[in-house]
């Protein structure tokens, strides 16, 4: 019983991600898609024109709601603190990294899970990958990777990427028309403002306070035989895989599954993994899931700033140099991004592996 | 008693500093760490490892830990 109650407030942030995960695609999310962070972010690239992207273009509100309530829930909790300095540079590559390889797969880690518990085939081939990056970076860990101590930095310093996401909401409510909508595809397909927002802002809240980690789960419990945040991930995969199940929408298969491209076919199971091992290896090195850095983010880190900045450009990128798959299948330009993005991913493990001497 | 100054390193690298120095020197055993995550990571891998974990709040919000 005292396992259930050291891990209560994860399963309840896992279970109310998946939920909410379900409640957004029955409100008009695509499928399969009520969080996918890295999705998110290339929409919310593509919403202020960083590319042009007709299909992925729209300023998602979820983001905004999980940087803003984590950075509510950081400063009513006490734990909002401004602090960075932690190799900021190589955590904004290693986020352009994460995107490139998110954006192959088709999903960063949390879309992942929420693709398995909808029934695609294909994310079972991305987590195989994925738990084999995180394995890996787990590797890099015990040879002594680690990025320097972060310090103490201006308070404005950790308000700056919740600040821009208040841009981005009084872009989105005010002045609509200086942004990009997508009037067809993922883009267009959406759940109302307010509710993606207030949705978003519960989630970021829960997710600061559970530290809730898709790569920190497999990671704890590969190194530490520490199940404790792993209990999240299997929480969300089981509150979507139940909600599917009430709303009809779960469907085992690997071809025609929503905003996903069949694995199966034309020798995609490659790209698949290796985008979601890319994924896997990045995230440990950078401390956390897409997800976790939005929310570090939130409660003042410029280090996962960084990194969510890094993303982005890393999304932008991706669009408009034709890397990101699609439903019809994964391109040659994102084959040679994602070894490209896996050769720099490697080159900054191991230039920050050190002797410990302690 | 060994003291492993783990403020400003994200996890989780506090735990692997505190992993380490335990499998080195074993208890008893000092970890500083300036921030709540690291705080209850570092409190749950010692528990875990069958120590006992007890913390002092210092000023700015840093803590501690005394694995014993």
């Amino acid at each position: 019983m005292s396992k259930i109650k050291d891990n209560l407030l994860i399963i309840i942030a896992g279970l109310a991600v998946g939920i909410a995960s379900v409640v957004l695609v029955a409100f008009g999310n695509p499928g399969n898609m009520g969080f996918c962070i890295a999705c998110f972010i290339r929409d919310i690239a593509g919403g202020v024109k960083l590319h042009t992207a007709p299909v992925v273009q729209y300023v998602r509100p979820e983001v905004i709601g999980i940087v803003l309530g984590s950075m509510i829930m950081a400063l009513i909790g006490g734990e909002f603190k401004a602090k960075g300095g932690s190799a900021p540079v190589s955590r904004f590559v290693l986020g352009f990294c994460v995107m490139v390889g998110a954006l192959m797969f088709l999903g960063c880690p949390l879309r992942m899970v929420i693709r398995l518990g909808g029934g695609d085939g294909n994310a079972i081939i991305g987590l195989v990958g994925f738990v084999a990056g995180v394995g890996v970076g787990t590797v890099f860990l015990n040879k002594g990777f680690t990025f320097k101590r972060s310090y103490n930095v201006p308070t404005i310093e950790g308000f700056a990427l919740p600040a821009i996401n208040i841009g981005l909401l009084v872009l989105l409510l005010a002045f609509p028309a200086l942004l990009a909508f997508s009037t067809e595809a993922p883009g267009s397909k959406h759940a109302p403002i307010a509710m993606a927002l207030i949705i978003g802002l519960v989630i970021g809240a829960l997710a600061q306070k559970s530290r809730l980690c898709m790569a920190g789960g497999i990671r704890d419990a590969f190194m530490l035989k520490d199940f404790h945040l792993l209990w999240g991930f299997v929480a969300i995969f089981a509150a979507v895989l139940v909600g599917n199940l009430i709303t009809g929408k779960f469907t085992f298969s690997f071809a025609d599954q929503p905003v996903a491209y069949n694995a199966l076919a034309d020798g995609n199971f490659i790209w698949a993994f290796l985008g979601m091992f890319l994924v896997g290896v990045a995230s440990i090195l950078l401390g956390g899931c897409p997800l976790r850095q939005l929310v570090l983010a939130g409660a003042g880190s410029s280090d996962s700033a960084l990194a969510v900045l890094g993303m982005t450009v890393g999304a932008a990128f991706c669009h408009n140099f034709g890397l990101a798959s699609s439903g019809k299948g994964t391109t040659l330009n994102g084959k040679i991004a994602v070894i490209v993005c896996l050769v720099v991913t490697f080159i900054i493990g191991a230039a920050n592996c050190r002797k410990v001497e302690e | 008693m060994t003291e492993i100054d783990a403020r400003g390193y994200a996890c989780p690298q506090p735990v692997i500093m505190t992993k380490k120095a335990v499998e080195k020197n074993g208890a008893p055993l000092k970890v500083l760490v300036d921030d709540k995550t690291p705080l209850e990571n570092v409190t749950r891998f010692a528990k875990n490892a069958g120590f006992k974990v007890t913390h002092k709040d210092l000023p700015d919000g840093e803590y501690e830990i005394i694995i014993e």
